[in-house]
């Protein structure tokens, strides 16, 4: 990318200082995440009470399941000598009453400021109990400062990635998998798709259950499911690590990066595999790993992609859209939209990771005649004094643009995270040949219904 | 007998009528590591003044704490909608380092001049206690220079639970009180503490008040309006619902302006009608004709919902209910509009309930009853196994721990959308406990089924007691 094409794309960006409904979430929560997709874990918010507890809700409402994430509900005394003392009581407790295998602590705004030694208090439990059964214990510095949910969430994957794996582990045959902040659904297709290719994956972290589960006759303490340990102690000998993510590919220090650095294994990056395109780079990456040619399900689902792509050209080209949510979730529908006709015209995250511009123009690149305004690190009071402007036909992101939409009077096709006014969201596909093809006749029959709802007349073919 | 998950939590769960004798132990800080239920003294402050529709709220802090309260109560306003929106300062690093008042300063300028709200309150989060921001300075001098109130909320996370937060939300409110004119308040005059206008709710409050001859002059805070908050001194009587989220203010009233209160609660059909005769009663000596009107009131409403409230608990009867919310005051409300339903209530606990409301749920209580505070998921699925009850209210948290049991779940949180307030919400609410508990999926859940297959071969029920009809079994305690 040149210098010129940085400069046209740049936003122009009015200095706000206030924040007016964020489109992100805080650190810890994407942390939380993480951790809820490894076997056995618990997620363990160092802090006061009210920041697992906000989480809690706010997950559950999107995912439906129960999510337990434990607190060291540090009171005024721990915030002044220190949350160490009920950090070990709150592991003793999270131990014992849970069970947990794993537990997964992530720091927040409150005890990173008081400058609590997490690493070092977990060191010292360590040897306090050593005489206990003690679950792996990996932690994180997510301060809700710094970042969004997902610079939490990437560093979850990085920490595990860091912390876990056994460098003693022989070279296998498996292979690694960060597949980024995706929904259930796109973590159960993924793994069927290195299953199709025969590859063993280690997908981490894997919440396809753990947030997704089925009905049970009892109450599972932790959710069956999620990264068993033990693979995650083998991820260094993976013959390959696949990480998905556009704006992720760019950062220095990730997961993929660690195990590569660290372990010495292959590093594939890559965009999420949304639209045409980055699912034919993702495919081509499985081919070039396994050494085989595309499972011809995965063959046919392209050309069904590909088919409907043409059934639908007609309703939705020209259309101009506004999408927004975490930045390597938006690049990927960005490369989707731009195939299939539909005009980005304004490409929004609350994420400010500085890499989200140079993804954008590489997704439209070629195929776009004008490339849309790309606006990283903003609050929703931006995104709509931009798009008002821009009258869009379509928005396409998180449920939090709802309002925006409705007062516009344009379809809101709900992707991403979080979802907490539609149902299903555990169920959303998004990736691969099979996913584009989900969101696309979405996207297709949001265009249609508006058009039949606003129609005075109204019909039954089109 | 209930054994407790954890020893350190043995003190605040009492079965009633049980061995040990009735000592809660409540209002403590949570358990480190038992995923309490609750959240934190920012939280409690923010559910209180949140609803104060003309109002900026400010959070003061990291964005988290902004994003999980935006729009988060169903809280329904009659005019502006300032409260719908979620404002932050969103603190970065650089702030924490340097301090983060010039920031707050510039954000409420920036947001006062652009939403020209008639106060804002600015919420003091976790990270600006620690930081130690001047917020009562910086407030001092946002308005002195925009001429609006500006009131700091000190509601830092970590200072207690969220009863904490109540107070702090109190205190704030209490610097608008007394500062307009009262003149043409009428004597026979109240506010309304205490509830939030979820789904409109205040609304049908009011008009029973109104049909009364009782004037509101402010809701405190649902459908909240700045303007008659100023003026809610005037008032000759505060009426509080709820359990603890506004009773400082009403005190604070009391204290300063001499200003008596009541507490009330607005759910199901005694509670209800027990409400609005309090009120006839206190004004019944300035207008003697109060009590016939509200009796007028009351006979009306109840004879319009009755019919259809008998129809429902003739499928209700016999069921049984778990309770956790909140405010215990509700929780008082709860059990006996389940008795009305035919219902017992099996398990009840709270998040921020005081030693005096656990008695009261103690004395109103069926022997066996499990009566909990501050609890958490592990020990409410082992509640709702032990005493298999077929329906659990609560809020979204609960939800899931209910569903994954396979039980019918109520929301009856902030979140509501449905208006269970007053005599139509008791049909509302019975109407849902209805369509929840006999829904047809409870029979294919696999521990209705799997307990149900276990029963059939080793007792060897009676036949008529298939498993297609699960309902008709329990009903007659055969399992």
């Amino acid at each position: 990318m040149t210098v010129e094409t940085i400069e046209r794309i740049k936003p122009e960006k009015v200095d706000y200082v206030s924040t007016t409904n964020a489109c992100k979430a805080c650190s810890p929560l994407g942390a939380s995440v993480v951790f809820r997709g490894i076997e056995g874990a618990v997620p363990f918010l160092h802090g006061s009470q009210g920041c697992a507890t906000y989480m809690r809700r706010y997950l559950i409402s999107h995912y439906r399941e129960p999510v337990d994430i434990a607190s060291s509900a540090l009171g005024e005394k721990h915030a002044i000598y220190g949350g160490g003392p009920n950090l070990k009581l709150g592991l003793i407790n999270v131990m014992k009453k849970y069970g947990a295998e794993v537990i997964g602590v992530a720091t927040t705004c409150l005890t990173e400021t008081i400058g609590d030694d997490v690493p070092m208090i977990l060191h010292e439990f360590r040897k306090e109990f050593g005489d206990l059964d003690l679950p792996t214990l990996v932690w994180v510095a997510t301060p809700s400062y710094q970042g969004s949910h997902m610079e939490g969430f990437h560093a979850a994957v990085r920490a595990v990635c860091e912390q876990l794996p056994d460098p003693a582990v022989e070279r296998h045959k498996g292979v690694n998998l960060l597949p980024g902040f995706v929904s259930p659904e796109d973590l159960r297709h993924l793994r069927d798709i290195f299953d199709d290719y025969g590859l063993a994956v280690t997908m981490l972290p894997d919440y396809s259950d753990t947030l997704d589960g089925p009905a049970l006759e009892d109450y599972e303490k932790i959710p069956s499911g999620g990264t068993p340990v033990e693979a995650v102690r083998a991820m260094s000998g993976a013959r390959a690590t696949v990480e998905l993510g556009a704006v992720l590919a760019g950062a220095e220090k990730t997961g993929g990066t660690a195990l590569q650095e660290n372990h010495g294994v292959n590093l594939h990056r890559l965009p999420m595999p949304i639209g045409l395109r980055n699912s034919d780079a993702f495919f081509a990456a499985l081919d070039a790993i396994s050494g085989r040619e595309t499972p011809t399900r995965h063959v046919k689902e392209r050309g069904r992609l590909l088919d409907a792509m043409v059934d639908g050209h007609k309703y939705i080209s020209g259309k101009r859209a506004v999408v927004y949510g975490e930045e390597d979730l938006v690049a990927g529908l960005v490369a989707m939209l731009t195939e299939i006709g539909i005009q980005p015209v304004l490409v929004a995250s609350g994420g400010n990771s500085g890499r989200l511009p140079a993804a954008i123009e590489e997704a439209t690149d070629g195929i776009l005649r004008e490339p849309p305004k790309v606006m990283p690190g903003v609050d929703f009071y931006e995104i709509r004094n931009e798009a008002e402007r821009l009258a869009p036909d379509l928005v396409i992101g998180n449920s939090k643009g709802y309002r925006m939409a409705r007062d516009w009077s344009v379809p809101l096709v709900r992707v991403g995270f979080p979802v907490h006014d539609r149902f299903g969201a555990q169920r959303t596909m998004h990736l691969g040949y099979k996913g584009t093809l989900a969101l696309f006749d979405r996207l297709v029959n949001a265009v249609i219904e508006k058009k039949q709802a606003d129609s005075p007349l109204g019909w039954g073919y089109i | 007998m209930t054994q407790p998950i954890f020893e350190d939590r043995k003190n605040q769960i009492h079965v009633k009528g049980g061995a040990e004798p009735f000592d809660m132990a409540c209002n403590r800080d949570s358990l480190a590591g038992a995923v309490s239920q609750r959240a934190c003294v920012f939280c409690g402050s923010r559910v209180v003044l949140y609803p104060i529709a003309d109002a900026l709220h400010l959070v003061h802090g990291p964005i988290g704490c902004a994003a999980y309260t935006w729009d988060i109560r169903g809280a329904v306003s009659s005019g502006p909608e300032l409260h719908r929106l979620s404002f932050s300062t969103d603190l970065r690093e650089n702030d924490v380092v340097f301090g983060g008042e010039q920031k707050l300063y510039r954000a409420l300028c920036e947001l006062i001049d652009r939403h020209e709200p008639k106060a804002a309150f600015v919420y003091s989060t976790c990270i600006v206690g620690i930081i130690g921001d001047d917020m009562e300075a910086v407030c001092r001098r946002v308005e002195k220079e925009k001429g609006v109130p500006v009131i700091p909320v000190q509601s830092e996370g970590f200072k207690g639970n969220k009863r904490e937060g109540y107070d702090a939300a109190c205190k704030a409110m209490i610097r608008l009180a007394g500062t307009a004119p009262i003149d043409d308040i009428s004597p026979l005059s109240i506010n309304l503490l205490g509830d939030f206008n979820l789904a409109g709710e205040i609304w049908v409050i009011r008009d029973y008040f109104e049909r009364m001859g009782v004037q509101t002059v402010a809701n405190v805070t649902g459908d909240g309006r700045v303007g008659d908050i100023r003026r809610s001194h005037g008032a000759a009587l505060n009426v509080v619902q709820c359990s603890g989220a506004t009773l400082p203010f009403a005190r604070m009233m009391e204290e300063e302006y001499g200003i008596p209160y009541i507490r009330v609660s607005y759910f199901g059909i005694e509670d209800m009608s027990e409400a609005l005769y309090d009120v006839a009663r206190f004004f019944a000596e300035k207008d003697p004709g109060i009590m016939e009107r509200t009796k007028k009131v009351v006979s009306e409403e109840i004879r319009a919902i009755m019919p259809r409230i008998k129809e429902l608990r003739k499928d209700l009867e016999g069921k049984k209910a778990a309770i956790y919310v909140g405010g215990a005051f509700k929780a008082f409300s709860l059990v006996k509009t389940f008795r009305h339903l035919g219902m017992q209530t099996a398990i009840v606990g709270s998040q921020t309930g005081t030693r005096e409301d656990y008695a009261e749920l103690e004395a109103i209580t069926d022997p066996g009853t499990i009566i909990v505070d501050d609890s958490n998921p592990l020990e409410l699925q082992a509640f709702i196994k032990e005493k298999d009850v077929d329906i659990f209210v609560g809020g979204v948290k609960e939800r899931p721990i209910a569903y994954k049991l396979g039980v019918g779940f109520c929301d009856h949180n902030h979140e509501r959308k449905e208006c269970l307030e007053g005599f139509v919400g008791m049909v509302n609410f019975a109407e849902e406990v209805h369509r929840t508990v006999m829904s047809p999926v409870w029979r294919f859940v696999p521990r209705r089924t799997a307990g149900k297959k276990a029963s059939l071969e080793s007792n060897n029920i009676d036949s008529a007691c298939s498993l297609g009809a699960p309902e008709e079994c329990m009903k007659e305690g055969a399992i």
